[in-house]
C-alpha cells in the first residue's frame, strides 16, 4: 500500500479522537468538528500520496480542519451571529500557533461531555465510540441493534444539545468528579459488555477492544481514580477468559467450569495489580467491587477453589453502589452456592417480574437454581423461556442439553 | 407500534425440518422462541409457512391468466413464518427479531405495519 494512505488510515486510527477532541473542546460543536476533520482527512487522501506526507502529519491535519471551521463560521456569519464563534476559532489559532506543534490532549474532557448528564444516557456510549474512536453509526448500530437511521439521529440529536446547551468541554470540579466520572466509566463498560456478549458476531466482538482502549485512556490520564483502574481491572479479568469461554467443539462452558489453563496469566496480573493500585486510595465502589469478584474467581487459578462466600459478600456491596439485575442474579447464585439452591431461588424472587421478564441471563439462573433444588418441571420452563430469549445458537445448544439432561 | 416480523430462511434450513436428525433441534429452538413471544403477550398475528416448493404464483398478463408452481420469485432465502407483534418502538421490535433462529442462519426483515386508512 501507499505509504501516504497507510499513515492516514493509522494516524485516523490513533489520533482521530485527539484531533477531534481538541477543535471540538474550542468550539464547542462536536458536529461541526467532525465535518471540518473528515474535509482534512479528505484533503490528505488527496494530497499526501502524490507529495508526500508532511513532516507533522497531525498538525497538518489541524491547520486544515481549523481552515475549514473558520471557512464555514464566516458563511453561518453572514447569516447569523456567530462572531462568537469566530473569535473562539481565532482564539484557537492564536494558543496553537503559541504551542507550536504540540496540541493538548483534550480526551477526557471530550468523554466527560459525552457522559454528561444533559445527554440522553441511550446516547452517551454510542457518542463516545463515534467522537473518541470515529466509529460510524451503521457499526454503532449494529452493535446496540437498532436502526442506523435511527442511530444517526440519536448521535445528530446529543451533538445539538451539546452545542446549543453549551455543554462545557471541562473536567468537572473536585466535588463532582467521582460521579461524573462514574457516568463515563459507565459508558465505556456497556460498550464492552455490548461486545462481550456477541457470541460469534465479530463486528460486535470488536467493541470489546475499543472498550479496552478507552479504559486505558481514562486511566492513562487520571491514573490515581481507583474506579477507573476498577474498570480497567474488571475488563481485563474477563478478558483473561477469552479463550476458555469456548470449548474445543465450539460449546459455552460456563466460568466455574472453564478450564483454567486457557487463562491469560498476562491479564490476570495486570488486572490484580491495577486493582492493588486502586485499593491504596481506600475509596471502594461498584467497579472495584467488580473486579474484585472477578479477581475471586481468577483465584481458582492457583488455589483450585471458588470461595462462593466472598463473592456473595462482594455482590453486596456492589448492589450497595449500584442495583442492577445483574448484580442481583449473581448475588442469588452466590448464595445458592454457600447455603441451599432454594435460597438463591428466594433472592431472585424478589426480584419484579416486569424487569426480567425478557432479561435472557436470569431465566438461565433461575432455571438453574430451580433445578438444583429439585424443582425440575419449573426449572425446564425456565431453561425453555431462557433457550427462546437467547440471540446466539452457542447459548441456545447449551440450555437444550441441560433440558436433554434433567 | 405493530411490525411485521418476517422470518427467512435459506433451502438447506427449510430442509432440516424434515431432517430426522436435526429436526429436533430445529423445532427446539423455534417452539422456544415462540412460546416466549407468545409468553409476552405482543404477538398480534403470526404463522409458520410451509416450505417455498408448496407456493403456487398467480399473475394476470394481458388479461391471460398465469399459474406457476413454486414462489414468486427465486432467492436464495424464502419466508418461513412470520409475526405481526404490538410493541413500543422499532428497538423493541428488532430485540424480538435477533433472538429468532432464523436471524443467525437466515435473515430477518421488521417492517412497521401501515396505519389503519382514515375514514
Amino acid at each position: 500500500m501507499n505509504a501516504g494512505y497507510a499513515q492516514i488510515e493509522s494516524l485516523a486510527r490513533d489520533s482521530y479522537g485527539r484531533l477531534l477532541a481538541y477543535l471540538a473542546a474550542r468550539s464547542g460543536d462536536v458536529a461541526g468538528a467532525e465535518d471540518a476533520l473528515s474535509e482534512a482527512f479528505l484533503a490528505a487522501l488527496q494530497r499526501w500520496p502524490a507529495e508526500g506526507v508532511p513532516e507533522k502529519p497531525e498538525a497538518w491535519l489541524l491547520t486544515a480542519a481549523r481552515r475549514r471551521m473558520i471557512d464555514v463560521a464566516r458563511h453561518a456569519a453572514v447569516r447569523s451571529r456567530a462572531a462568537e464563534t469566530l473569535s473562539q476559532i481565532a482564539e484557537m489559532a492564536q494558543s496553537e500557533t503559541e504551542s507550536g506543534e504540540f496540541f493538548p490532549d483534550e480526551r477526557l474532557k471530550l468523554l466527560f461531555v459525552c457522559a454528561h448528564p444533559a445527554i440522553d444516557a441511550a446516547a452517551r456510549t454510542p457518542l463516545m465510540l463515534q467522537t473518541v474512536l470515529g466509529l460510524d453509526a451503521a457499526r454503532i448500530a449494529s452493535a446496540f441493534l437498532t436502526s442506523p437511521s435511527a442511530m444517526s439521529q440519536r448521535l445528530v440529536r446529543a451533538k445539538t444539545k451539546i452545542r446549543d446547551a453549551g455543554i462545557p468541554f471541562s473536567i468537572p470540579a473536585k466535588e463532582e468528579l467521582a460521579a461524573r466520572l462514574q457516568s463515563v466509566l459507565e459508558a465505556i463498560y456497556a460498550a464492552y459488555t455490548c461486545g462481550w456478549d456477541a457470541g460469534e458476531d465479530t463486528t460486535r466482538e470488536g467493541l470489546v477492544n475499543e472498550a479496552l482502549w478507552l479504559g486505558r485512556v481514562v486511566v492513562g490520564l487520571l491514573p490515581q481514580e481507583p474506579e477507573a483502574l476498577g474498570l480497567l481491572a474488571l475488563m481485563l479479568h474477563s478478558q483473561a477468559r477469552h479463550d476458555a469461554r469456548r470449548d474445543a467443539e465450539g460449546r459455552y462452558v460456563p466460568l466455574p467450569e472453564q478450564d483454567v489453563s486457557q487463562w491469560s496469566e498476562e491479564k490476570i496480573r495486570e488486572a490484580e495489580s491495577l486493582l492493588t493500585l486502586a485499593s491504596t486510595e481506600q475509596m471502594p465502589g461498584r467497579f472495584q467491587l467488580e473486579a474484585a469478584i472477578q479477581s475471586v474467581h481468577a483465584q481458582r487459578r492457583w488455589s483450585g477453589v471458588i470461595d462462593w462466600r466472598a463473592i456473595a459478600f462482594l455482590y453486596e456491596g456492589v448492589l450497595h453502589f449500584s442495583p442492577t439485575v445483574g448484580a442481583q442474579i449473581g448475588r442469588a447464585v452466590a448464595v445458592a452456592q454457600t447455603q441451599e439452591a432454594a435460597q438463591g431461588v428466594l433472592l431472585l424472587d424478589e426480584i419484579p417480574l416486569e424487569t426480567v421478564r425478557n432479561h435472557q441471563p436470569y431465566w438461565a439462573a433461575r432455571a438453574h437454581l430451580l433445578v438444583e433444588a429439585g424443582r425440575i418441571e419449573e426449572g425446564r420452563v425456565a431453561y425453555q423461556r431462557a433457550i427462546g430469549l437467547s440471540d446466539h445458537t452457542v447459548s441456545r445448544k447449551f440450555l437444550q442439553q441441560k433440558i436433554q439432561d434433567l | 407500534m405493530q411490525y411485521l416480523i418476517q422470518f427467512l430462511e435459506p433451502a438447506a434450513n427449510f430442509a432440516l425440518r424434515e431432517d430426522p436428525e436435526k429436526a429436533p433441534a430445529y423445532w427446539g429452538a423455534w417452539g422456544a422462541y415462540i412460546k416466549t413471544l407468545v409468553e409476552s403477550g405482543i404477538i398480534v398475528n403470526g404463522a409458520g409457512l410451509l416450505p417455498p416448493e408448496t407456493a403456487t404464483t398467480v399473475r394476470m398478463r394481458n388479461g391471460e391468466r398465469l399459474v406457476q408452481d413454486g414462489p414468486f420469485a427465486e432467492a436464495k432465502e424464502m419466508l418461513g413464518g412470520f409475526f405481526i407483534v404490538e410493541v413500543p418502538s422499532l428497538d423493541v421490535a428488532l430485540e424480538w427479531a435477533a433472538r429468532s433462529p432464523s436471524a443467525e442462519y437466515g435473515s430477518v426483515e421488521v417492517r412497521p405495519v401501515m396505519p389503519p386508512m382514515p375514514g
